[in-house]
């Protein structure tokens, strides 16, 4: 096996090489696994299909009336595609030196914005409450608070991956590793696109 | 993927006390052992389950010792309530299928040997693994936990059907606390799983060593790695379905309960809900469980029968496809329990096909498998023998499936002791054979000691025979009528073949005694058992070449590199007539092919 040795002429060449050099460990460093999370993303989907598949198919009597979705549900939805942009502006802090401070600061913003996404759900729930639609008012009802609890309940974990991915920002450079940026963000936009969905859902069928 | 990537385990360091090095320990190797222990544990359990359920149903009447010490409502004066033999039924259902089938061949099994198989010192995720056995325990332990309510386990079998399960205690005894209990032990096992699947799946991808391809991975690693895709899919569709029928039964849903439902005189008050729902998600789950539980044996059977032919199979990347397709098309059969539900009659020919194409898969391998031991000098020892006899199981067992899987045929025979004697045949033993095929195989590297050949060749020929005296019978039975989940048939028009079933229970109680020579050879192999050497059977794959018992980091922090495929028998190697895996010597065939 031969190893070619690279033997720069001059010193801009020698710079070029660094500068290409130093993307180069970059681009490897970010080279980790997110094998993982998307495994863990695709067996949520698929809980969430059979939860939709439950929905669809149901063979019930449909004498119940149509679940009319809290507003605030729209703020929520706004919020929580929000917080997945400031997630993407701290992953531009990160990209080719690394700013943990700055990006710590926008993945804090974006957990507030999750944080806000969760309490408006919450306020969604007690505006049905208060029409008087609770759990198991109808199956409507019983459909729409599953799905959003249990989507809810992954977006908590979600917030928990969040806090950690800012804690570990406020280190030093040194401390940063690509991974838990990484897998934090495919799974935090996945809350994002299963909400959009299950809010277009529930219009649909409920 | 030529090689996994630069992804380093999450490598801890050794462990440190006994805790952390035997309880809560994040070693593979350790949850490994763990996993199998609660299966031998669980195992046990359903088996004396199965004894009750068979002395109760030849002789009704007659008292069992200590029976109504444990369960007073259940069997007062030690003479078993009807109710109470659908409870055991229930039971020995769930642990056999949850806590033995899913738990030994995969996570026992696979925990141990796939890292060490891929040559890599963990899996990718160890704190999850600890997690996911204890996860598993506390659902066991919330299983158990039903025996020891007053009104005792649930009376619906292990498929739970609404809306009998979703009603609560009107559905009978055993349906109020029981049930619950039922719904919230297999939530739980349902994380576990999940936990588990993802472990494997990311470890198989990640943490091959250098030269490893997806290719050159033993068929053991191929069939845990198949499975856990499966397993997957499967366990994140039970888990909305626990979740879906513990809110029917405690939050007053309607999910799986109709309007108008009257149970024990009291009309339910529950409306709009589709009890044909739970079918549907249970089977949707239930039908890939069962390639779940035979899958791993598959592998296990399989690279254990090319040690002792002392030659390759004639076609690993077959097997290794046909094992794909099995999991793929374990996804679309799951109708074919549900022929006689009621369901649209298109639907029924719709499962229909997939169901019989299915069988193509499985039959390939069958032929791979036997036309690899035609003109194969086999070494037999007890691990090669339950091999072999995995594969007489299996057909025994399979060519049932055949007819079970036409409508036309099934509405007669559902629910009758045919598909019992089926699946006990095709999934309960040819899944344990595989089991115990693994046990006798790896217990030298997993122990550092040999068990003994005798007990364990007696412990074959016993259950070999008792097995099939057991549910050989069943399929007579079934196609004359003989109803399943009853507790009796001595006063109905079955009265004339209870000998038959006496001579079954008799084959259960003997073939159930020999076992117990199976758990002394294992308990006392492991402390009095003759020293193995690095590797007793002159194997090939990545285990065999550490040492035995393995050290915490399994390769003593070297990484392996792997140089060929993990079946090069018959030929010359320097050891002999194989080649390990992480040998670079050239390989020259034997014969000249």
């Amino acid at each position: 096996m031969s190893s070619s040795i690279a033997t720069p002429i001059s010193s801009q060449a020698n710079a070029l090489h660094r500068k290409h050099a130093a993307a180069q460990v970059a681009r490897s460093a970010r080279r980790t696994s997110s094998s993982g999370i998307w495994v863990g993303v695709f067996a949520i989907t698929m809980s969430f299909a059979a939860f939709t598949s439950a929905l669809v198919v149901r063979e019930g009597t449909t004498d119940w009336s149509h679940l009319v979705l809290p507003p605030i549900l729209y703020v929520n939805t706004a919020f929580i595609l929000a917080s997945s942009a400031t997630l993407e502006i701290a992953r531009r802090f990160l990209r080719v030196s690394i700013e943990p401070r700055k990006a710590g600061a926008w993945v804090g913003l974006t957990l507030l914005l999750g944080v806000a996404f969760c309490f408006g759900q919450y306020r969604g729930w007690l505006d049905l409450r208060a029409q008087g639609i609770y759990l198991a008012t109808n199956p409507n009802s019983s459909f729409f608070y599953v799905l959003t609890f249990m989507h809810a309940l992954h977006v908590l974990a979600g917030l928990v991956a969040l806090a950690y991915l800012a804690y570990r920002l406020s280190g030093s450079k040194k401390n940063f590793r690509w991974g838990i940026f990484a897998n934090a963000a495919i799974y935090w936009h996945f809350m994002a696109v299963l909400w959009v969905y299950l809010l277009l859902l529930c219009r649909a069928e409920l | 993927m030529q090689e996994g990537s630069v992804q380093e385990a999450h490598v801890h360091a050794p462990p440190e006390g006994f805790i952390r090095k035997y309880v809560f320990s994040l070693d593979h190797k350790v949850i490994g052992k763990q996993y199998y222990a609660l299966a031998l544990v669980a195992v046990f359990t359903g088996m004396i389950l199965s004894w009750l359920m068979r002395l109760h149903m030849v002789w009704p009447n007659s008292k069992i010792p200590l029976l109504e010490m444990f369960s007073k409502n259940g069997a007062p004066g030690g003479v078993m309530t009807p109710e109470y033999y659908l409870s055991l039924l229930t039971m020995h259902g769930t642990l056999m299928v949850f806590f033995v089938l899913t738990n030994a061949p995969f996570a026992a099994f696979g925990n141990y040997f796939l890292p060490i198989q891929i040559g890599a010192e963990d899996m990718a995720f160890p704190r999850f693994n600890m997690m996911s056995f204890w996860t598993t325990f506390a659902a066991w332990v919330v299983l158990m936990l039903a025996f020891f309510i007053p009104d005792g386990p649930p009376i619906a079998g292990w498929t739970e059907y609404t809306p009998l399960s979703a009603v609560g205690k009107d559905a009978g005894p055993g349906m109020a606390w029981g049930a619950s209990l039922w719904g919230i032990s297999i939530a739980i096992f349902c994380v576990a799983s999940l936990l588990g699947a993802l472990n494997f799946i990311a470890t198989t991808l990640d943490l091959r060593a250098k030269g490893m391809t997806l290719m050159r991975m033993p068929l053991c690693t191929w069939a845990w790695f198949v499975t856990s895709c499966i397993a997957l899919l499967a366990f994140a569709v039970l888990f909305p379905a626990c979740i879906l029928l513990i809110l029917d039964r405690h939050a007053g849903t309607s999910f799986f309960i109709p309007s108008g439902l009257v149970i024990s005189d009291r009309l339910q008050p529950h409306a709009g809900g589709s009890p044909l729902l739970w079918q549907h998600l249970f089977w949707f789950f239930g039908h890939p469980e069962v390639y779940i539980a035979i899958l791993p044996s598959m592998g296990i059977v399989s690279h254990i029968l090319v040690n002792s032919m002392r030659k390759p199979l004639l076609s690993a990347k077959v097997v290794i496809y046909s094992m794909m397709s099995i999991g793929f098309l374990s996804y679309m059969v799951w109708g074919h329990h549900m022929f006689v539900s009621g369901m649209n009659p298109m639907s029924s020919l719709a499962f229909s096909f997939p169901t019989l194409t299915i069988t193509i898969p499985a039959t390939v391998l069958t032929l791979i498998w036997l036309g690899s031991l035609y003109g194969a000098n086999i070494q037999t020892n007890s691990a090669s023998l339950f091999a072999l006899g995995f594969i007489s199981m299996f057909v025994a067992g399979g060519v049932s499936g055949f007819f079970l899987a036409q409508p036309s045929i099934d509405i007669y025979l559902h629910a009758t002791y045919f598909v019992v004697g089926h699946f006990h045949l095709v999934m309960g033993v040819a899944s344990l054979f595989g089991v115990f095929a693994g046990t006798y195989f790896w217990f030298p590297k997993m122990t550092g000691r040999m068990m003994s050949e005798t007990l364990g060749k007696l412990h074959f020929w016993i259950t070999f025979v008792g097995a099939y005296c057991i549910f050989m019978p069943f399929h007579y039975l079934g196609l004359i009528g003989n109803v399943r989940r009853y507790q009796s048939f001595v006063d109905d028009f079955m009265a004339p073949y209870i000998g038959w079933h006496k001579f079954v229970t008799f084959a259960a109680l003997i073939t159930g005694a020999g076992q117990f020579l199976f758990l002394f050879n294992l308990i006392y192999s492991r402390f009095k058992g003759k020293p193995a050497p690095e590797n007793p059977w002159n194997a090939t794959s990545l285990e065999w070449s550490i040492p035995s018992p393995p050290p915490w980091n399994n390769f003593g922090g070297k990484h392996p590199i792997v140089y060929h495929d993990p079946y090069q028998y018959g030929v010359n190697g320097s050891k002999g007539d194989f080649v390990m895996q992480d040998s670079p010597e050239q390989v020259v065939p034997a014969s000249g092919d």
